[in-house]
This record gives structure tokens, sequence and C-alpha cells, in this order.
């Protein structure tokens, strides 16, 4: 029997009828001792600045926040690819006593003129600031040395949870933004934030744009470079995805460069479509909007009929989400209904007060829906739920695997492009290949619950829309 | 470039080379904490609790899940800004409460992170005052490892983990017959057969860690709070009582340890051998077993070390004078290295993450001084300084585990996957490397991918050798 601890009771939500207008408990520390799924502050602000490919990343600590990090992402570049490299100052004892500025200085120097990057951003581990190190004056004068930008990282990993981590990458980021003043940059432009290039899906996003007849000054942290992050500024829109980490870029320069933002998401046909439409509608042009309805025409033409054919086989299935964040669990249920698979457990790790009420919206009568959950309680709802199918990660793919249940990753390590029409059709043959495949039969786990199910009604009420 | 020239090359450089940079571009080792939670998932109902930020326990569990393909579920005291300045003492007594409560462990293995010792927590003292104030109710057992990440590395916090968990539950007392077995950091196919072998030598035995289970289970039909399997709380209290300690590997030196702990505290004799990859070392191996308790080898593996003998002899042509870069944790690298020198390779380049190891000293004890002059030894290494040995090496092959795939690609040599971790391929937990059997596997793989790499680069190619 498996107990939600009480620290975490008001951040799990069941959606019944009749029932009042609670809200979930979110944004807080996760409870000591409850295995959270989440990492800390820094794995947010490396996570979110790992795809700018000619920048060096230095993580100033001792080695494990760097190892653990070494090419972690499936962040593809279309050029250099430095970011795909582990630098660490790997403090030793001596270090944490005597303190870490001279060592820090030495390896910054000595990569930086080995591999000569266009920017270095420091990030700052739990010891740094408890050693004292003045990492900002250390990376001024390498500034000052080297004629680059070297941004300090404040990354602390118990300052706060992964979504404060988001905030630290946003200012470091921002500090890049506003140096080139001079480049061409047309009036029908938008900034790409929060697609981090998994697989190539920055791409395939900036094809479809291209196809619009817009223009992609930066994708930030998607296949991303110093130069175009340090003319973004100029940019006519933000387009965010991934609100939950690049939102406060987003309103930062809105505030500073006066440039509006709309949020978005790539995943799903519906979305996909209404992202493109957003964009298109902004400019008020009509060949932009007569381009970008061709477009989602003739990719929905392409890729309809395949999905129907996986829909065929899904329908009536229910699933499991448990992603970082929330705007990816909101288009995940959406792209689910149209494979005729009901969400029956959802969560994120970062998710806000906003983010749960728009999911309690959306989600079916009996639906789960949690905050910075753990693999036991993961596992409980899943199987009071009769999950077939789980969505997340590398953490949670063993959870799913030893309950006999299909597994479709959608972290940031997945080498298959999820995103955009071509993504739709991908991530229904990664769904479609785990439930369909005949090794369940063998599962201990499935073949109890056939045995259980026997007894009950089949499922029938799989709510789909048409598309 | 002739063996000769390349031998006066090798010779230029001192025993021990230290890398040339200042930082550390792609590490060669993890961190201690790492270590300590393998050990204590190879205790039997006992959950790992990390004191320190949230992310350590989160990457240590994303890293090793993702070789074991197993849940491992780690603790966190999940520090705050908090405790950082007035201390954890409350996160990690509420995170006992917590994993108490929820997993119902025998055992919680707490294992410290270089935030938690900075800032000086003292982690026994709040353990002494959370057993005064839960006295009277049913509280799990609690081992303490102090396992900093700046004090070494996974394989420090790994035999920190061991000592804390021998020191903190080994008994003396009269003498049984056991043999107590300390492998070090294997894989769970390496101790299914390690205990394979004390089963069919008919001997009681305690194997410590055992994650043989934990980390390499059956498919369930329930789900498990904690995977089953591990070593039993019991016997490792019994440790204390046994015939013998056999110690694989140089546990990096350390004392004390729980070999040193086992011996000067119990009396329990230790015997320190090489892991048995290889002829050589494995009969050293069975040679220790088989005197300690008087008892002969089994024809089974008399029959295993035949065979191994006939394939060295079928395959020995592939392999003469092929040069090996080998890397991972020093005393796997050492018995590897041993184990390529006895089939006519040459383990040219010998690297190991840890500051220090006994790898140069193992390698010159065991092969003839002629041929350890041809190894070049790097200790502290990241695979920045490898590839940088590597351009004037020039390798035939690359023995390691999955982190040396660019190095693989970038030289254009294959690679073969060993050790810990393989996240690039499935099975790594099931890669076999000792005794008579593992060798042979190791054996055969190292040879196929000589010869494939000599088919691949054949402009006509062939099916025939």
């Amino acid at each position: 029997m498996i107990e939600i601890l009480d620290g975490r009771k008001g951040q799990v939500y069941e959606k019944r009828a009749g029932r009042g207008d609670d809200g979930i408990a979110c944004e807080k520390a996760s409870l000591a001792g409850s295995v959270s799924q989440r990492a800390c502050l820094f794995c947010g602000s490396r996570v979110v600045l790992y795809p700018i490919a000619d920048a060096l990343h230095l993580i100033h600590g001792p080695v494990g926040c760097a190892v653990y990090t070494w090419d972690i992402r499936g962040a593809l570049s279309s050029g250099p690819e430095l970011h795909r490299l582990s630098f660490t100052t790997d403090l030793r004892e001596d270090e944490v006593i005597y303190g870490g500025e001279k060592k820090l200085y030495a390896s910054l120097t000595e990569l930086i003129e080995t591999y000569h990057p266009k920017a270095a951003f420091v990030y700052a581990t739990c010891i740094v600031g408890l050693i004292g190190d003045d990492v900002q004056a250390v990376c001024a004068r390498v500034a000052r040395e080297q004629s680059i930008p070297v941004i300090p990282v404040h990354s602390e990993g118990f300052r706060g949870t992964k979504k404060d981590g988001y905030k630290a990458a946003c200012e470091s980021l921002f500090s890049l933004i506003g140096k080139d003043d001079t480049s061409p940059v047309s009036n029908l432009s938008i900034n790409i934030l929060g697609d981090f290039n998994l697989a190539g899906e920055t791409w395939i996003i900036k094809d479809y744009y291209r196809q619009m007849g817009i223009d992609v000054v930066s994708c930030m942290t998607g296949d991303g470079r110093v130069a175009e992050i340090g003319r973004s500024h100029r940019a006519a829109l933000n387009v965010v995805q991934c609100s939950g980490s690049m939102t406060y870029l987003a309103k930062m320069m809105q505030d500073t460069y006066r440039i509006p933002f709309k949020r978005v998401s790539y995943f799903g046909i519906e979305d996909t479509a209404e992202a493109l439409y957003t964009v298109a509608r902004h400019f008020h042009d009509l060949d932009v909007l007569r381009r970008t309805e061709e477009l989602v025409r003739s990719e929905v033409m392409r890729i309809y009929p395949e999905v129907e054919r996986y829909r065929r086989d899904l329908q009536g299935r229910r699933a499991a989400i448990y992603v970082g964040g929330s705007f990816k669990a909101f288009s995940l249920v959406k792209a689910l209904r149209h494979l005729g698979i009901r969400t029956v457990v959802v969560g994120s790790q970062t998710g806000s007060p906003e983010d749960y009420d728009y999911l309690k919206e959306i989600s079916d009568e009996g639906t789960i829906i949690v905050d910075d959950t753990n693999p036991l309680e993961l596992s409980k709802f899943m199987e009071e739920k009769q999950a077939d199918l789980l969505i997340g990660g590398v953490k949670e793919r063993p959870i799913a695997y030893k309950m006999g249940v299909a597994f479709c990753d959608h972290n940031h390590e997945r080498k298959i492009a999820l995103a955009g029409f071509e993504g739709m059709l991908n991530f229904c043959r990664e769904v479609h290949a785990s439930i369909m495949s005949p090794v369940w039969n063998f599962s201990p786990a499935y073949q109890r619950r056939r045995r259980e199910a026997d007894d009950e009604p089949t499922y029938q009420s799989a709510r789909t829309i048409a598309v | 470039m002739s063996q000769r020239t390349r031998a006066q090359e090798l010779s230029q450089y001192d025993e021990k080379v230290a890398r040339s940079s200042v930082s550390t571009q792609n590490a060669c080792k993890l961190c201690a904490p790492l270590g300590a939670s393998i050990v204590f998932r190879g205790i039997e109902n006992c959950v790992p609790l990390i004191h320190g930020s949230q992310g350590c326990s989160t990457y240590i569990r994303r890293y090793v899940i993702s070789h074991f393909r197993e849940p491992i579920d780690i603790a966190s005291s999940n520090f705050s800004e908090s405790s950082a300045i007035f201390g954890g003492g409350d996160n990690l007594k509420t995170a006992l409460d917590n994993l108490a409560r929820q997993y119902r462990p025998a055992a919680i293995g707490i294992a410290t992170t270089c935030l938690s010792e900075t800032i000086g927590d003292d982690v026994h003292l709040c353990i002494d005052q959370y057993r005064k104030e839960r006295k009277g109710t049913d509280i799990p057992l609690i081992i303490h490892a102090s396992t900093p990440s700046y004090r070494g590395t996974h394989m420090e916090g790994f035999h920190e983990a061991l000592r804390a968990t021998v020191e903190t539950l080994a008994e003396k007392g009269p003498c049984e017959s056991t043999l107590n077995l300390l492998p070090g950091f294997v894989s769970p196919e390496d101790l299914r057969h390690l205990k394979e072998v004390f089963t069919d030598l008919g001997i009681r035995f305690t194997v410590l860690p055992d994650y043989s289970e934990t980390l390499d289970g059956e498919s369930w039909a329930d789900y498990q709070k904690l995977s089953s399997g591990g070593t039993p709380i019991e016997s490792i209290k019994r440790m204390g009582k046994a015939l013998a300690t056999i110690q694989l590997g140089n546990g990096l030196g350390r004392s004390p340890s729980a070999a040193t702990y086992l011996d000067e505290g119990c009396g329990v004799r230790t015997h320190v051998l090489g892991i048995p990859i290889g002829i050589r070392q494995t009969d050293a191996f069975f040679n220790a077993i088989t005197q300690i308790f008087d008892i002969p080898l089994p024809e089974k593996y008399a029959r295993e070390r035949g065979r191994l003998v006939d394939a060295y002899i079928d395959g020995h042509k592939y392999l003469f004078g092929k040069r090996a870069v080998i890397y991972g944790e020093a005393d796997f690298v050492a018995s590897m290295a041993v184990f390529l020198d006895e089939i006519g390779m040459v383990p040219a380049l010998c690297a190991t993450g840890a500051a220090t190891s006994n790898v140069r000293e193992t390698i010159v004890s065991a092969l003839d001084e002629s041929r350890a002059q041809n190894v070049q030894v790097i200790e502290d290494a990241d695979f920045v300084s490898i590839l940088e040995a590597c351009r004037s090496i020039g390798p035939d092959i690359i023995i390691g585990n999955s982190k040396g795939y660019f190095l693989s690609k970038r030289l254009g040599v294959p690679l073969v996957r060993v050790g810990f971790p393989v996240h690039d391929r499935v099975g790594g937990q099931r890669i076999l490397h000792t005794c008579y059997r593992g060798t042979q596997q190791l054996f055969d793989r190292i040879v196929n991918g000589l010869i494939e790499a000599v088919q691949e680069k054949s402009p006509v190619g062939y099916s025939y050798i």
C-alpha cells in the first residue's frame, strides 16, 4: 500500500463532478525525503543555456554537476558543437578551503584560448557562494582580457527550484541581447524562444516560418548562436514555446525593447497549427496568412491518413503524463485525443496555479492532476487509473516498464523530433510502437491487469476530437 | 611508426603523466555520492538518501537508470537557502521521517555532498539526536558515509559507503566458516557469476554490495517500493565472524576501509586480489579460495579454463602487439591491463580519473619490466587528455565505458564497451567481465572488434577468415 505523504496531499487533485474549485498546491520546494523527479536550480539554468553552441559552458564547482550534464540534451547544432563538451573547474578539497578563484581564472583563460568561443557562461554551483568566490569579478576580468562576454550564471542548486534556474538563465541570456544594432533585420521577423532543437525540432519549425515568409532572427536556445542573440532585440515578435522557462525573458524584452510576445506550442496538430496562425495573424499580412493556410492544409492532409491508421489501433487507451513543464502537458493531452487516448493522470515538475487551472479545465472527469510527484505516487496513480501508456523522461521510463506499461520519451534526451506536423507523426509512431508491441504479453503486471479486466466491462467512452 | 621508435618516444614520459590543463574537460570520473548510492542499493531493503541539494539525487538517478534500466529511488534532504545558512539538520530529520514512512526500509544510507560538508553539518550528531527523539518508535537502521565530491571520485564514495556499512553493522564473534567478498564496482552479471562460483564451490559467503537483483531485476507483477535483493543486513552483521575476506582490487589503497575494519577490528584476515579478469588473475582468485577452504577446484571451472586457453590460442594472431587504450576505475583498469598483457596485447595507455591510484604499481608488479615500460599511465585523467595521449600512441582498440565513444569516433578505432556506464547500448548491466567465463566473453569481443575493424577497411570485403 502506497501512501501519499501529508506534506504532499495538497499537490494531488482528482477532477470530480461537483468538486469545489480548490486549487493545487505548487511552486514550492520539494518535500525532503520525497524522491522528487525534479532536479535543482543549476539544472534549470543549465538546460536552458545548453544549446548555445558557440559558447563555452564552464561549470565552477566539484566534478558532479559537470559530468552529469555532459552531452545530456539531444540539442543539435548546424555548426559549432562546443556545447556538447563538458568543462569544469573540478574543485578539490584545497580549493574549497582556500578558494577557487585562481583555478576559475586559469580554467577560463585556457579554455577560451583553446576553443575560441563567442561567449562564456560560468555556472556557480552549490559551494561556490559558500566558499566566498567572487565569480562576478573573475568573469569581468577575463571578459576584459579576452574581449568576449563572460557571464556568471547564479545557479547554486540550493537557492531554489528548477524554475528559479530558468530565471537565472534568462537573466544571463538577457545580458547578451542588444549588442548588435547594425545587421539588417526584416519587419516580418520573430525570435523563437524556448525551443531547444532537440533532434532538430527548431529546424522543422524554422522551415515552417520560412515557408510563411517570416524571418527568424534568433532561436536563442535552439541551435543558438551568440551573434544572433545579440541582435534579437530588433525582431518584431517573440514567439515563446516552453513558456515555463522563457516567458520571463520575453517579459524582460517586452519591458526593455517593447517586443510583444505570444505563447505557443508546437506539439500536436492543433497546437502547431494554432502556433503558426497566431504568428501569421500578428503581422496582419494577407500573403503571410495565405501561405500559412496553405502550409497547414497541406501538412495536415499529408499526415492525417497515417495518424488515422494509428488511431484505429490506439482508440480507447489511457495515458499518464509526467513532464517537466506543464505547457507540454497541455499539448500532450490534446495530441493524445487525436489518437483516441484519454489522459487519466497528468502532472508536471514546475506548473503554476494558472497552469493547473487550465489542466483541470481540459481534463476529463476522474483525471488525477499532480505537482512534483515521485515514483511511488506515480505508480499508485497509474495502477488506480489503469494507464496503458506513460509519457515522461528517462527517470520515469523504468516505472512504466516495471508496471508492464508502454512508454514514450518526451524529455530532453530524446533523439526523435516530436515537434510540428512531422513530429506529430513521429509521436504517433512512438506511442503506437510501444503500445502495440507483443512483448507486453510476457509481462506479469500486464497479465495481471488483463486477468482483472476480464471481470470488468472494457473501457468504451474515449473522447475523441475529429481533425 | 615502428615499435622501436614508439617505445623510445614513450620512454620520454614520466612514470605518471599528469594532464596539462587546469580545467577538467569531459571528465573520466563521477562524483562520490553516486558510488555510495550504488553500495546502499546493494543492501537489502536499504534506500539511499543524499544530504544536499535536490539535483544531486536526481542527476545521479538519471545517470544510474540510463545504465541499469531499473528504477532506483534515491531520496534527497533537499537543501534550501536557509538550510545552507542554518544547517541541514531539520531537513535531514524530515527526510528520514518521510522515507521511513513511505518506503518502510530496513536501512537508510546517508551520503553527504559537497554542500553539506562545506557548511560543516554534523551528520553524526544529527543522527544521534534523531535516534533519541524517535526513541521507542521503530526507526530504520541508519548508515552514514561522508562523500563530498571534492574529495575523490565515485570510487572513493563507493569504498567509503562500504566502510561505513561494515563499521555500522559487522559484529565480532566466534569464527563461522564463511567468506566475505568485497567485489568492488562490478556488473550485476559479475555479481551473479561470482555467487554462482561460491555456490558451486559449496562455501557459505557474503557479497557486499550485492546489487545483482536490485539493479538488474525481473519484470514485476506488482510495483515494488524497493526492488528485492541485496545483501541481507543479518549477513553484514556476521561479516565480522567470517573466516576470511577477499577484496577484489586495491580499493584505491584507502585506509580505514571495510576490509581493514574487518581485519583489524574483527580479526578477519583480508586477501587483496586483482579483479579476476584473465587466466592468471582468475587462477589467483580460485587458488585463494580453494586454499582458504582447503577444497578442490570443481571440474566445471577447470573445463571453462581449458576452453579459454583454447580460445586464446585460436585468436592470438589477431591480437599480438595490438595497442589498447583502457580507461575507467583504477582497479578495473589495472586488472584489464594485466589481462591484455597475458594475451599478447599492449595496454599502451591506462587512464583513470582517480587522482592517486595503484595502477602503475599493479602493472609493474604483474608485467615483465620490458613490457611494463610500454605502458603509459595517466591519473586524474579526463577524456581530452586521453585523446591527446592517443595521438602519440596510435591505439588499435579502445576498451572502456560508453563515454569513450567520441574518442573512438575521433580516432576511427573500435570501442569495446565494458564497465560503467554504458549509456548508448542496452545490456550494460549484463556484461560479464570476471572469471574464466567473463574473460572468454571479453576476449571474443576484443578479437572480433579488431577483426571487424580490419574487415571494414578492406576495399573488397570478405566473409571468410
